[in-house]
């Protein structure tokens, strides 16, 4: 008989939530802005919280920041507690906040050098990581130019740079792409895939359905401070946004009884039917024809259609159909 | 409005993997060829400080503007101007202080005077800036130290500044007046001195921590007329508090000014022949102040980063 081999530790996930909350004292009352919010990140994901302005994701980045003290719940990252221990998380974390909060008293390399040096990297260490970054990034011609004279997209990527001097195994990014030009922001998406690809665990929040899609291993949609669903792209899309939705709107008010005599609800292949003011809406499985027998039933009473949209099954699908409100940016 | 289209194919058309966006030796390389960073409280605070220096070296002809015109000009009108155009009548402190000239009343008063001014300018502006607008703050709140050493370091930051200040004040009472009319500077207790500055610049810089986290940004204004203004003026600076005696009821007053403290508590110790206040008194106020204000600016930082 030989003892069984221990087997060693798993690897603490990046970042694990349970129940986080955080409600802000104001004096208009309670305002709850994260309402139990249940995560876990593995280490190497590139993973995305998605959802509207003031749906809770700066918040929840905050909190798993350090920056914002969680009233209930607990997460940690990396392992540690973010309340018991937030220094040790900050050394383990690269952050990238929405607004340009470079020193702009200091030069591009110098933002790069100090912050080095805030970790712990002696004078000649900081300058060869200054060095390193400002070309990786694309920012060695302006190394000496003040913070302050950087277009959007150049202060975007200093951002990046600083968040990493110190390897962090965790890189946040709070809506890292928001406000810059198309071409800016995939050239953004590049970089950030490259860093992924070679290890980089990254937490990203956006409210840009593409920008999920294009870089996130997982998503977890938020709103209301509530994560609605959460797993991969195709997972999401396969459970509650597997539905194609055809939405008719038409010249005048739809009459009741006209979704019933379309004969679409309770077809197979037809989850959903939803009648609101002047618009039907369709969510599908079989899409096929829908948009057709739509406009077929709107002419026989005597309605004229306005406009009409068939979304195939998307994050935006996904959100439609978990909140019964359309995504807005 | 529902004109959407899928928009599920925008970001599938550029997921392929790019050729490269990190220039360089890209990726790869910021990961795995970094050097391993050993963050120690020291050696954070260390490099907040080399910052500050950074900084105030780039601004160092702005800054020392800055520092040296209000008790440069000041001297030269009080001490140089007035006494040749025979305005000399209106300095009764002087000679409610045993006929010292007006120089002699003026070094430690604008010297305790540029403490103030300066321990707040260094601290209290910024930090509003830093709280408003891009919150700036909260790059310095992610450095590996809890949110209170930051709070400690913009207070000594802001109290070498406000020390620098007072020695500029020195060269300039002693070389600029009219005949007759110098200082007379008589100094025996040096390293009371260097505490008197310490403790002063100190809690200059802790008032300039509090004011500028509860500082609403847009009653910056209010800071002048409303704290530095009536401080300074009723701080003893332009007359030592013992000439007060004649108006006994704002020579109470003025005790609630820590401003009072300092320039008394530099009277103490460079001019101790005009008079000044008990120095158990000073002491007591120097350092209680500058704990208790020190202990509710740093915890009121905190909350203020942490929200």
């Amino acid at each position: 008989m030989t003892e069984p081999a221990v087997q060693p530790p798993a690897p603490p996930p990046a970042i694990r939530t349970e129940d986080l909350r955080k409600t802000y004292k104001t004096s208009r009352g309670d305002v709850p802005a994260v309402r139990g919010i249940d995560l876990a990140v593995g280490t190497g994901e590139f993973f995305g919280l998605l959802g509207p302005n003031g749906a809770g994701k700066s918040t929840t980045i905050g909190m798993l920041t350090t920056l914002v003290v969680p009233t209930g719940g607990r997460a940690w990252v990396a392992g540690i507690d973010v309340v018991a221990d937030p220094v040790g998380v900050k050394r383990r974390i690269g952050v990238v906040t929405q607004n340009n909060t470079l020193d702009m008293q200091l030069t591009v390399a110098e933002n790069l050098e100090f912050r080095s040096r805030f970790f712990g990297l002696g004078l000649r260490d900081a300058a060869r990581r200054a060095e390193q970054l400002l070309v990786a990034f694309g920012l060695a011609d302006r190394r000496k130019a003040i913070a302050t004279d950087l277009s959007g997209g150049q202060a975007k990527r200093l951002l990046i740079a600083r968040a990493l001097v110190h390897k962090p195994d965790v890189l946040f990014l709070d809506e890292p792409t928001a406000g810059l030009d198309p071409q800016t922001r995939v050239n953004l998406w590049d970089m950030l895939r490259e860093l992924h690809a070679e290890g980089q665990t990254i937490l990203l929040t956006t409210h840009y359905m593409e920008e999920a899609e294009a870089l996130c291993d997982r998503v977890a949609v938020v709103d209301h401070g509530e994560v609605l669903a959460a797993g991969t792209i195709d997972e999401l899309k396969e459970g509650a946004g597997a539905d194609t939705v055809i939405t008719v709107r038409y010249e005048s008010p739809v009459p009741d009884g006209l979704a019933v005599r379309t004969g679409l609800p309770g077809r197979p292949g037809i989850s959903k039917v939803e009648t609101e003011g002047d618009q039907v809406r369709v969510f599908a499985r079989e899409p096929e024809g829908v948009l057709g027998e739509l406009v077929t039933a709107g002419a026989a009473a005597g309605l004229t259609v306005r406009d009409a949209a068939q979304l195939r099954p998307s994050l935006e699908t996904v959100f439609l159909s978990l909140t019964g409100r359309e995504y807005r940016e | 409005m529902t004109t959407t289209t899928g928009t599920q194919q925008a970001g599938a058309a550029s997921a392929a993997l790019p050729s490269r966006a990190l220039a360089g030796s890209g990726a790869a390389a910021i990961i795995t060829d970094a050097p391993e960073p050993h963050p120690t409280l020291v050696r954070t605070f260390a490099a907040m400080m080399a910052r500050e220096g950074r900084v105030l070296r780039r601004n160092l002809i702005g800054t020392f503007t800055r520092a040296i015109m209000q008790p440069l000009l000041f001297v030269f009108v009080f001490t140089y101007v007035m006494p040749k155009i025979g305005g000399s009548g209106i300095f009764g402190a002087g000679a409610a202080a045993g006929g010292a000239t007006f120089a002699t009343i003026l070094l430690p008063g604008l010297m305790a005077s540029m403490l103030f001014m300066q321990g707040i300018m260094a601290v209290t502006f910024p930090l509003v800036m830093e709280f408003s607008w891009q919150r700036t703050i909260e790059d310095r709140a992610l450095a590996p130290v809890p949110i209170r050493v930051l709070a400690i370091q913009k207070i000594l930051a802001g109290a070498v500044q406000s020390f620098l200040g007072a020695l500029i004040v020195i060269p300039i009472v002693l070389l600029v007046h009219a005949p007759g009319q110098s200082p007379h500077v008589n100094v025996t207790d040096w390293p009371l001195l260097a505490v008197i500055l310490v403790t002063g610049s100190l809690l200059t810089a802790s008032l300039g921590l509090l004011l500028g986290t509860l500082m609403d940004p847009r009653k910056m204004q209010m800071l002048f007329a409303a704290i530095l203004l009536p401080a300074t003026m009723l701080g003893c600076v332009y007359y030592p508090w013992s000439a007060l005696h004649s108006i006994r009821w704002l020579q109470i007053a003025v005790l609630i000014n820590p401003m009072v403290y300092m320039s008394e508590g530099l009277r103490a110790v460079l001019t101790p022949q005009t008079g000044h206040l008990a120095l158990w008194a000073i002491l007591l106020v120097l350092i209680g102040v500058t704990a208790l204000v020190g202990y509710f600016g740093t915890k009121a930082f905190a909350r203020r980063v942490l929200n």
